[in-house]
C-alpha cells in the first residue's frame, strides 16, 4: 500500500484499511473505504457520520472522475480525510487539493521541493470548488 | 530496411538514425533491424528524442525511400511550401513524396 | 474588448511559470514524455509532422490590434515567418522550439494572451460569433457570456482530465454564424416571453467520425444561473462520459447513448444540487465584462453611400463587406484565401500590416472567423475603398467571401500527424480551377470544406460541398459530400459515392456545381438546390461515363 507522503489534516490518520463501497454498505462499523473511478460517490453520502477516510483512486491520472467523486462528498459535508491515492503526480496535485483531497499517497514517491511549488503554484483562482479559497470573482466583488 | 525515426525533443526537428547518430536527413538513415526498439528506448531516454518509431523504407540507388506518403512528406517538408521543405531548390520533390 | 486585470495577468503570468518549470523538468528527464504531454498539450503545443506546432488562443476570436502585431512578431521571431488561422478561431505556429515555448507563452502574456486549454482533454478556446458587438441582429453582444465562461473553465479543477476535448460556441442571435449546433455545449443567449434574457443550452453536437446536431437540454437558464448549468453538464460528463474508446469519448456520444431525456435529468439533478453551492459569480461580475465589450465611440453624421465607380472595389463590397447596426459603418471580412493560396495562412508582414489596419480604421480591433478569415468589425464607409486598397496591395482582398474559392481546409498531410491525406493541394486546385472557369461569382455562396482525415476539422460534414481525404492502400483518396450545413438550418453532408483521386475530385465539384448552374431556381443558392432535386441528379452527372471519341 502506498503511503500517504503529504498531508493536510491535524488529526491522527485513521489506520483502518479502506474496503470496497461494495463491503462498505455490509459493514456498519467501517470507517474507511476506497472509491474506484466508476463508483458513485453518491451511495456514501448516507454514512458521512461514520466515515473518517475515503480513498480515491487514480490507476491513471488522465482519468478525472475522481476530482467528481471529490468535490461530491465535500459538497455533501464530509469533513473527514479524502485522500487521492495512486497514480498522483506532481502536476495534479494543486488540482486535487482544490477539489477536496487533503491527503495525497502516490504510488512513486514525489520531490518534496517540486509537490511544494505545485500546491503553492497559485494565488488566486478563477472558480469556487468549496476548497475554502475565494474565487477571483468574488475578489473583484466583495459583498 | 527498417529505419528509426524520431524527433528531437528540444527543437521538435525530424532526425532519422544513422547507425551511430541523428541526422535530418532521410538519406543518412540506417537499417535498424533487430536494434529498432532497444535504440528507440536508450535515446529516449537519454532526453535526445521523443516519439520514436520503427517505419519501412527501402534503399536504391536513388536513395532512401521511405514506404508510407505520411514519411515521405515527414522527410521532406510540406509539399505546398517547397521554401520550407529540405529541398527548396528541387523542382521534383514534391513528385518523390507521391 | 477584455481588458486583464490583476488577477487576470497574475493567472497567465503564474501559467508562464508553471509551463516553463514543466519544460525544465521534462528536458532533465524529471517526467517521461507520457506524463510531459498532457500538460504541454494544457498549453498548446502539440507534436507535428515536422516539428513542434503550436496553438494560441483567440478567445471568442476577438483581439486588439497591439494583439495581432504581436502574433506577426511571433512568427518571425520563433517561426518561419507565418502562422495559420484556425477553425476554432485560433492562430497555429507549424515550426516552434519546445526550448523556446515557455518564452513564447511570456511574450504572449505581456499582451494578455496565452495557449491555455486549446489542447488536451479540457475545456478549450470558447467561440462565438465574428460579428458580435457589429451585427444589427444580435440580441445582445455574445462575448461577455463567453468571457464568463472562459473564466470559469480556465484552470478549472474537476474538468483537466475530462474523457475528451470539449467545444463550447456561444451566440446571440437566430443566425448562427458560429456553427454552435456543432459544438459539444453550444448557447444560444435569447429572451423569454417575460422579457428576461437567459440561456438556450444545446448540448451534444459535434463532427469527427460520428457527427451529431446538438440537441437542446434547456431552453431557457436565467442569467444569473449560466455558470451553475454549465458546471452540471460538465460534471455528469466528467462522471460517465465513456473513457473505454477515445473515438466513443465525446459527449456527443454520451448524450446518444444514454438519450436526451436522460442526460437532461442527470443534469437538472446536479445542477439543482449545484444551486446551494454558490458557485454562480454575481451579475456584477458578468456587468463588470459586459461594461468592457460596450460600443466603440462611433461617429455620427456619417456618409452611407460608397462610391463604387471602381469595378473591382464594387465586386469587393459586394461580397467581402456586411451591414453593420451603426450608420455609416460597415464590416469588412479580410480573405485569407488568395486564388491557389493556403487557406488561412498570413505572412508575419500581412499579420501586422493586418494590426496596422486595424489600429487606423477599426478601432483597433479584429476578429478571428472560423472560416479561416479575418474581420475589421467597426469600419467608416467613407474608408473602405482606401481600406480595400491596402489590402489588396497585400493579396489579403479576394472578393470571394462564403463563395467556393473561400475553402476552409485543415492543414491536412502537409502538416498533421492525424491525417490521412493532403488537403491544401485540392484546395489549391479547387480555387484555381473556379478562378480559371469564371462560375465562382455566378455560383454564389457555396461554402466548401475539406478535411484530411475523419477527426473533420476541415468541418467537412458542415460544407455545403464536403471533401474528407482517406488513406486508399497507401494512396491519398477524396470522399465528395453534398448537402451539410453549420448554420440554424444545419444538417450534414451525405457521401456522394466512390472516392477520387486529387485530380478527380477537382473535376467532381466542378460537376457538381454544373449540375447546380442548370437546375437552380431563382434564388436558390447551392444547398437549397440539392435539398430540393436531391443526390440523384449530382450523382448521376459526377458518376457518368465519359463519351470517348474515336
Amino acid at each position: 500500500m502506498a503511503e500517504v507522503q503529504f498531508r493536510f489534516r491535524d488529526d491522527e490518520p485513521v489506520a483502518d484499511p479502506a474496503v470496497t463501497v461494495d463491503s462498505f454498505a455490509a459493514q456498519s462499523n467501517a470507517a474507511a473505504v476506497r472509491l474506484e473511478p466508476g463508483d458513485d460517490a453518491a451511495l456514501l453520502i448516507p454514512h458521512l457520520e461514520r466515515l473518517r477516510l475515503v480513498e480515491v483512486a487514480f490507476p491513471v491520472w488522465t482519468d478525472g472522475r475522481g476530482y467528481s467523486s471529490a468535490r461530491t462528498l465535500r459538497e455533501a459535508g464530509y469533513t473527514g480525510e479524502l485522500r487521492a491515492v495512486g497514480d498522483v503526480l506532481i502536476d495534479q496535485l494543486g488540482q486535487m487539493r482544490r477539489c477536496g483531497f487533503d491527503s495525497f499517497a502516490p504510488e512513486h514517491e514525489l520531490d518534496a521541493d517540486d509537490a511544494a511549488a505545485s500546491f503553492a503554484r497559485w494565488d488566486n483562482v478563477y472558480q469556487a470548488t468549496g476548497d475554502g479559497r475565494k474565487p477571483i470573482w468574488a475578489l473583484r466583488h466583495p459583498a | 530496411m527498417k529505419i528509426v525515426t524520431a524527433s528531437d525533443l528540444r527543437t521538435g526537428a525530424v532526425v532519422w538514425w544513422t547507425g551511430s547518430d541523428w541526422s535530418l536527413h532521410v538519406e543518412d538513415a540506417a537499417d535498424a533491424g533487430d536494434h529498432a526498439d532497444a535504440i528507440i528506448a536508450r535515446e529516449q531516454g537519454a532526453q535526445k528524442v521523443c516519439d520514436g518509431q520503427v517505419i519501412e523504407g527501402t534503399r536504391d540507388e536513388n536513395g532512401v525511400r521511405p514506404a508510407h506518403i505520411k514519411d515521405r512528406i515527414r522527410a521532406l517538408g510540406p509539399t505546398v511550401r517547397p521554401d520550407l521543405t529540405l529541398k527548396p531548390a528541387d523542382p521534383d520533390a514534391g513528385n518523390w513524396v507521391i | 474588448m477584455y481588458q486583464y486585470d490583476k488577477y487576470d495577468q497574475a493567472m497567465v503570468d503564474a501559467r508562464v511559470d508553471e509551463f516553463r518549470d514543466q519544460v525544465a523538468r521534462r528536458l532533465a528527464g524529471d517526467i517521461t514524455e507520457d506524463q510531459f504531454k498532457p500538460l504541454r498539450l494544457k498549453n498548446g503545443l502539440y507534436l507535428q509532422l515536422h516539428a513542434y506546432m503550436l496553438r494560441v488562443a483567440v478567445p471568442y476570436g476577438t483581439l486588439s490590434g497591439s494583439q495581432m502585431r504581436l502574433l506577426g512578431d511571433i512568427a518571425d521571431k520563433y517561426d518561419r515567418g507565418y502562422g495559420h488561422f484556425t477553425t476554432r478561431q485560433n492562430i497555429q505556429y507549424n515550426w516552434i522550439k519546445l526550448e523556446d515555448a515557455p518564452d513564447i507563452l511570456a511574450d504572449l502574456a505581456s499582451v494578455e494572451m496565452h495557449a491555455i486549454q486549446t489542447s488536451g482533454n479540457c475545456i478549450r478556446n470558447i467561440s462565438s460569433d465574428q460579428y458580435a458587438g457589429a451585427a444589427a441582429d444580435e440580441l445582445v453582444d455574445p462575448r461577455p457570456y463567453a468571457e464568463l465562461l472562459r473564466q470559469w473553465s480556465s484552470f478549472h479543477p474537476e474538468f483537466l482530465a475530462l474523457p475528451r476535448k470539449f467545444k463550447i460556441a456561444v451566440i446571440a442571435s437566430e443566425t448562427d454564424r458560429a456553427a454552435m449546433l456543432l459544438h459539444d455545449i453550444g448557447i444560444r443567449i435569447v429572451r423569454n416571453d417575460a422579457g428576461e434574457i437567459g440561456a438556450a443550452f444545446y448540448v451534444g453536437g459535434g463532427m469527427g467520425r460520428t457527427p451529431m446536431i446538438a440537441p437542446l437540454i434547456r431552453d431557457f437558464v436565467p442569467l444569473d444561473q449560466l455558470i451553475t448549468y454549465a458546471e452540471a453538464c460538465l460534471r455528469v460528463y466528467n462522471r460517465h462520459g465513456r473513457r473505454d474508446n477515445k473515438y466513443k469519448a465525446r459527449i456527443k456520444i454520451l448524450v446518444h447513448e444514454m438519450g436526451k431525456a436522460e442526460y437532461t435529468r442527470q443534469v437538472e439533478a446536479e445542477f439543482a444540487h449545484l444551486l446551494s453551492q454558490d458557485i454562480e459569480p454575481p451579475l456584477a461580475e458578468l456587468a463588470r465584462i459586459k461594461a468592457q465589450f460596450a460600443d466603440p465611440a462611433y461617429e455620427t453624421g456619417l456618409a452611407d453611400e460608397i462610391d463604387l465607380a471602381d469595378p473591382a472595389f464594387a465586386r469587393w463590397v459586394a461580397s467581402n463587406t456586411h451591414a453593420h447596426k451603426a450608420p455609416g459603418y460597415a464590416i469588412a471580412v479580410v480573405s485569407l484565401k488568395p486564388v491557389g493560396g493556403i487557406p488561412g495562412d498570413a505572412s508575419a508582414d500581412q499579420i501586422r500590416l493586418m494590426a496596422d489596419l486595424a489600429r487606423d480604421y477599426s478601432f483597433d480591433e479584429l476578429r478571428v472567423t472560423h472560416a479561416q478569415n479575418i474581420v475589421y468589425p467597426h469600419v467608416r464607409k467613407a474608408d473602405l475603398f482606401t481600406l480595400w486598397q491596402t489590402l489588396d496591395a497585400a493579396g489579403l482582398a479576394t472578393a470571394n467571401l462564403d463563395q467556393i474559392g473561400d475553402i476552409i481546409a485543415c492543414p491536412g498531410l502537409d502538416y498533421c500527424s492525424l491525417a490521412n491525406a493532403r488537403s491544401i493541394p485540392v484546395a489549391q486546385k479547387i480555387s484555381e480551377r473556379f478562378a480559371a472557369n469564371g462560375k465562382a461569382e455566378d455560383i454564389g455562396e457555396l461554402k466548401l470544406k475539406i478535411s484530411g482525415c475523419i477527426n473533420a476539422c476541415g468541418h467537412h460534414h458542415a460544407g455545403h460541398i464536403g471533401i474528407l481525404g482517406v488513406d486508399r492502400k497507401g494512396t491519398e483518396n477524396y470522399q465528395l459530400l453534398l448537402g451539410g450545413s453549420e448554420g440554424a438550418d444545419c444538417s450534414l453532408g451525405t457521401i456522394t459515392g466512390p472516392g477520387f483521386g486529387e485530380d478527380g475530385i477537382v473535376d467532381a465539384v466542378e460537376k457538381a456545381t454544373d449540375v447546380y448552374l442548370a437546375r437552380r431556381e431563382s434564388g436558390e443558392r447551392f444547398l437549397d438546390t440539392y435539398r430540393r432535386i436531391g443526390m440523384q441528379p449530382f450523382k448521376e452527372a459526377i458518376y457518368a461515363k465519359e463519351s470517348v471519341d474515336g
